[in-house]
């Protein structure tokens, strides 16, 4: 979309009143539930049901009412903030800035420096806090569990940013090297009897090696392109892995994967293992625990990665591949090495989390790896702020703990009914905040980050002042 | 020669669903420059509005004749999908017009996860079957072997609706004002409004124009496998953009010309070689025409503007 703009505003100023005009705010919304309602004729008022073979159809006016009526108050609500905040930005702010970039710190880097060591510290102390809060080790294993689930996220996000974030490369297809990680895993320490710490960056490799395959031919496109052509890979991998009976064992999976050791010291009851090392009495979460440091230690090693890299010219260059290709061109840097050293990287760090992901489920089967899982990682990079790893950090919390915090609230069990699974919502939510993020804050929860390269003094670059691509 | 012949209708049926869906893909393209990735799950929404409709009127208003129910279901649905066609691009890509060039793809992405979610959510995640409404077929001649060469009704009913409502758009098109605005903003679409055409307007009609003609392509595709699912949205829309590329992104007489592509190559790669790999064959087509010729058949090449 190289043509500015020049239709946007028409629609949406004329329906913002200078002063809040009850009528037409509520003719307004009138108009929107009635809308509202269209739409959810007959998707939400009719269920179908089935018995035995024949369908039926339940009828929820119900439901569909209530639905109008939160769409009518919340667009009266709307029309009320949109005429105050109009009618505050009409009087002239005293505080307003002329230049846009300060010298000073801004809030978010005030912030930063207390909340990245606070971060740090509680994801390092994590299992010891949930041992004490607990009170004991079969106590905490879910806590622990859900801690190495969301920092796997966390990992995939800060792997992903590389490409999307850094690179400007929209790729659809992550979940591809994720596979390709957890695979190499499976396969050679099932096949081959590797162990854990030879295989780990074997899958890296070899995720590398497929980014580099899969990087060639997309070299040549851009943007949108770019995206289906790496979703398309994905797909193929996926079904590959599906049909390729002999080599994957097919949709069935592969089952009964080798445990990881504690650097040769597997975690077993008799002799030798960890616990008799050590002295300590045999425990089953042992193993968790040692889990969840690995997995914060390759994330927190993805993320030195990446800050490194960021500073040196390779990651430089990224950062110029993604504010405007062709001065990139221009300017000599060599866009076929950059996108493909930003492909190959982000597909390491993919292949690490998945062979991580194999040692522990002990399971892999194509099913984990569909185009799903790369638009939750999508939503992850998304909605944490295209190229901040803090950002990319909290959105994987807030996106993989979030639906489990919800499930532990009885309240909303009470007010939704029994049956009330917040997880069944957790994606529909995932698809209306990746919209709402796009309308709201293009840029991110976090869309202010300090510049990679710093001449004299520190100073903020908000996210409005860097455009991205070709926009 | 007779399984070849079969192929051949089968393989045209289902291009002709596949290039009512690709014409969504390629005016949106041609007209915002956008892929909108949420249009395989608008597809598969409307094929649920049709579901739904069509229980309605057989079950509860007692309507017997098969063709007057279709003819209604595929009225309603076209309007009730036109209207989810008009929301979605005031609530998720209007407001993205002049931001950055991933926004609105990622948007898109946003509004199909929300969609197949919705539809999840709303209508339950098994499969829904429907009692077959057409069974009649002409067995057009009997091959070796007792092979008989069928062409059934519904397979004529698909092609025949599919004729007429081309033409139908063809004619909106190519002769009214609205498809000459059309054509206009898809050319500049600065110089369309400093000419008085209402570009918004423009575009939020093709978006309608999309959705109903995804809806006729839902309907169809209900009358023709008699099951659908939440999540059925993904895999024809992909394969439907497939069609769009390679006939030409922009262009709309390659959009049906690529389907008919698409629905052929995948029914005879199905019957000769291998139904497991079908899909992988669409993706690869996707892949290979997006790298090699990204204009497609019919489509002109893309000037880079600096």
């Amino acid at each position: 979309m190289n043509a500015p703009s020049i239709t946007t505003s028409s629609a949406q100023d004329t329906a913002v009143p200078s002063r809040f005009n009850l009528a037409a705010a509520l003719k307004d919304a009138f108009i929107t539930a009635l809308i509202a309602l269209g739409l959810s004729i007959p998707i939400l008022s009719y269920k179908t049901e089935q018995n035995g073979s024949d369908l039926f159809l339940a009828s929820r006016w119900r439901l569909v009412a209530i639905f109008c009526a939160i769409v009518f108050v919340l667009r009266v609500l709307e029309h009320a903030f949109l005429a105050t905040r109009a009618a505050r930005k009409a009087l002239p702010d005293p505080h307003q800035a002329t230049e846009p970039v300060h010298a000073e710190p801004s809030a978010y880097q005030k912030v930063s420096r207390f909340a990245i060591p606070m971060f740090l510290g509680v994801a390092v102390s994590f299992p010891i806090l949930v041992y004490l809060v607990q009170g004991g080790l079969n106590e905490s294993r879910y806590w622990v569990d859900l801690g190495i689930l969301i920092l796997t996220y966390v990992m995939l996000g800060w792997g992903l940013n590389i490409v999307v974030g850094l690179a400007g490369l929209l790729d659809l297809g992550y979940v591809a090297f994720y596979a390709v990680g957890a695979y190499s895993y499976a396969l050679l320490s099932t096949t081959f009897g590797l162990s854990f710490w030879i295989c780990l960056p074997l899958a890296g490799i070899l995720a590398a090696f497929w980014g580099m395959i899969l990087g060639f031919p997309v070299l040549r496109l851009r943007g949108d392109y770019l995206a289906i052509v790496t979703l398309a890979f994905g797909e193929i991998i996926r079904l590959v892995l599906i049909n390729w009976v002999d080599l994957t064992n097919g949709g069935a999976g592969i089952s009964s994967i080798p445990r990881a050791s504690f650097f040769g010291l597997p975690f077993t009851a008799g002799e030798g293992g960890f616990a008799d090392t050590f002295g300590l009495e045999f425990h089953g979460m042992h193993r968790m625990i040692f889990l969840y440091y690995l997995i914060l230690a390759l994330a927190l090693l993805t993320n030195f990665v990446t800050m490194r890299l960021r500073r040196l010219p390779i990651g430089r260059a990224w950062e110029a591949l993604r504010e405007d290709e062709i001065a990139c061109r221009s300017l000599g840097i060599n866009t076929t090495n950059t996108k493909l050293t930003a492909f190959a990287i982000g597909a390491m760090f993919g292949g690490f989390a998945g062979s991580f992901f194999a040692v522990r489920q002990g399971f892999v089967s194509p099913e984990s790896f569909n185009f799903l899982e790369s638009a939750i990682i999508l939503a992850i990079v998304v909605l944490g702020g295209m190229g901040s790893q803090i950002g990319v950090a909290i959105a994987a919390i807030v996106l993989v703990g979030g639906p489990e915090m919800l499930r532990n609230l009885t309240f909303l069990k009470a007010v939704f009914g029994e049956g009330f699974d917040p997880n069944e919502y957790r994606l529909l939510l995932f698809g209306m905040g990746m919209v709402a993020m796009m309308v709201w804050r293009p840029r991110g929860l976090i869309s202010e980050r300090e510049p990679s390269v710093i001449l004299k003094e520190r100073k903020a670059i908000s996210g409005s002042l860097v455009k991205e691509g070709h926009g | 020669m007779d399984i070849f012949v079969q192929q051949l209708i089968n393989g045209l049926t289902l291009g002709s669903i596949y290039g009512l869906i690709a014409i969504g893909y390629t005016m949106v393209f041609g007209i915002i420059g956008m892929v909108n990735f949420a249009h395989g799950d608008v597809f598969m929404l409307s094929a649920f509005i049709a579901l739904i409709f069509f229980l309605i009127l057989t079950t509860w208003l007692g309507i017997s004749s098969v063709a007057l129910a279709l003819l209604i279901v595929l009225v309603i649905a076209m309007v009730l999908t036109s209207l989810w066609g008009w929301a979605i691009e005031r609530i998720a890509y209007r407001p993205l017009r002049g931001s950055f060039r991933l926004a609105p793809l990622i948007s898109a992405i946003g509004v199909s996860i929300f969609l197949s979610n919705f539809v999840q959510v709303a209508q339950g995640a098994r499969n829904k079957p429907t009692p077959p409404m057409i069974r009649d077929v002409i067995v057009l001649f009997q091959g070796e072997n007792g092979y008989n060469v069928a062409l059934s009704y519904k397979q004529i009913i698909i092609m025949a609706t599919t004729a007429v409502l081309l033409t139908i758009f063809w004619y909106l098109v190519q002769k009214t004002s609205l498809g000459r605005a059309q054509r206009a903003c898809e050319q500049d679409r600065k110089m369309a409004a400093l000419l008085g055409i209402n570009v918004d307007r423009t575009i939020s009609l093709t978006f309608v124009i999309g959705a109903a003609l995804a809806a006729v392509a839902g309907t169809l595709y209900l009358l023709n496998y008699g099951v659908v699912s939440f999540n059925d949205g993904f895999v024809p829309g992909v394969k439907a953009f497939t069609a769009a590329v390679l006939g030409g992104i922009g262009s709309l007489p390659g959009a049906v010309l690529g389907g008919l592509i698409i629905g052929l190559i995948e029914t005879f790669w199905s019957a000769y070689f291998s139904i497991e790999y079908k899909d992988v064959a669409a993706f690869s087509i996707l892949a290979i025409v997006l790298i090699f010729m990204p204009s497609g058949i019919l489509g002109r090449p893309e000037v880079e503007k600096v």
